[in-house]
């Protein structure tokens, strides 16, 4: 297998991830988002330690899993709470600070 | 090396689909269920790239848990659990433009560094090996994590908390 591929795959999901959380409206979709370009670094983590036959890649994979986790659990408190004070969680709409 | 070739083949091209569902169907349950899709495919590369303790570590916390959590955030955000029509930006051509020129640049600068770079065959690493390295060499960023989700847990309980 080459190493180049991997990171390709990698990539494009980075990409499709840095799409999704351009265009989409929705806090919870964003997450989702997010999701994805975590992954395609934990691909990627993973991918040049097993080239380099170093362990750290995949301690840092896991990391990076764990944070994602916590990530992930803040930010559904943080829209939840929009949710609660806006009855929406369109993220366009949160312009309040705008000048 | 061909059939991991070609597992490897089936699997990209189905998490590529998955992905550009994730971030382009009207429907956030059915978006939660194909990044199911996503995650467990990446699953499948770490034990594709001989990653067995991460590959299973990524099923137990990412489909076991972080996506019963967003599906949590759904249903608690979402009153109507069907198709919505105001789920993207209004401006969706300039997203696409920038994820495409980063496409095309890491597809550049990748393909020119590493085009022959081959992975070492038989590079299985087992779970022993990967905590001993965490509990010998990675023992403070391991007790950072864990007072980092400790932190995240409680500050999640007091921003969602009710007055």
């Amino acid at each position: 297998m080459l190493l180049v591929q991997f990171l390709l795959l990698s990539s494009v999901l980075f990409c499709i991830g840095i799409y999704g959380v351009l265009a989409r409206k929705n806090g919870v979709m964003v997450l989702m988002s997010i999701e994805l370009i975590l992954n395609a670094v934990n691909i990627n983590l993973v991918a040049f330690g097993t080239m380099t036959s170093n362990i750290a890649g995949e301690v840092f994979a896991l990391f990076v899993i764990a944070i994602a986790a916590a990530e992930v659990g803040v930010g559904l408190a943080i829209v939840l709470l929009i949710f609660r004070n806006r009855r929406s969680v369109d993220l366009s709409s949160i312009d309040s600070m705008k000048g | 090396m061909v059939a991991q070739n070609v597992f490897f083949g089936i699997m990209a091209l189905v998490m590529i689909f998955a992905a550009l569902k994730v971030v382009s169907t009207k429907n956030v349950v059915h978006a939660a269920l194909w990044l199911v899709v996503v995650l467990g495919g990446v699953a499948g590369q770490f034990l594709l790239l001989g990653a067995e303790f991460v590959g299973v570590t990524q099923v137990l916390v990412y489909i076991g848990a972080v996506v019963v959590l967003l599906l949590f955030g759904v249903m608690l955000t979402k009153a109507s659990l069907g198709e919505e029509a105001d789920l993207n930006m209004p401006n969706r051509a300039l997203p696409a433009v920038i994820a495409a020129l980063m496409f095309g640049v890491m597809t550049y600068a990748l393909i020119d560094t590493f085009r022959d770079t081959e992975l070492p065959r038989e590079s299985v690493t087992n779970a022993a090996a990967v905590s001993d390295s965490i509990f010998a060499d990675y023992i403070v960023p391991f007790e950072a994590v864990s007072v980092l989700l400790l932190a995240a847990l409680i500050g999640a309980v007091v921003v969602a908390r009710k007055e």
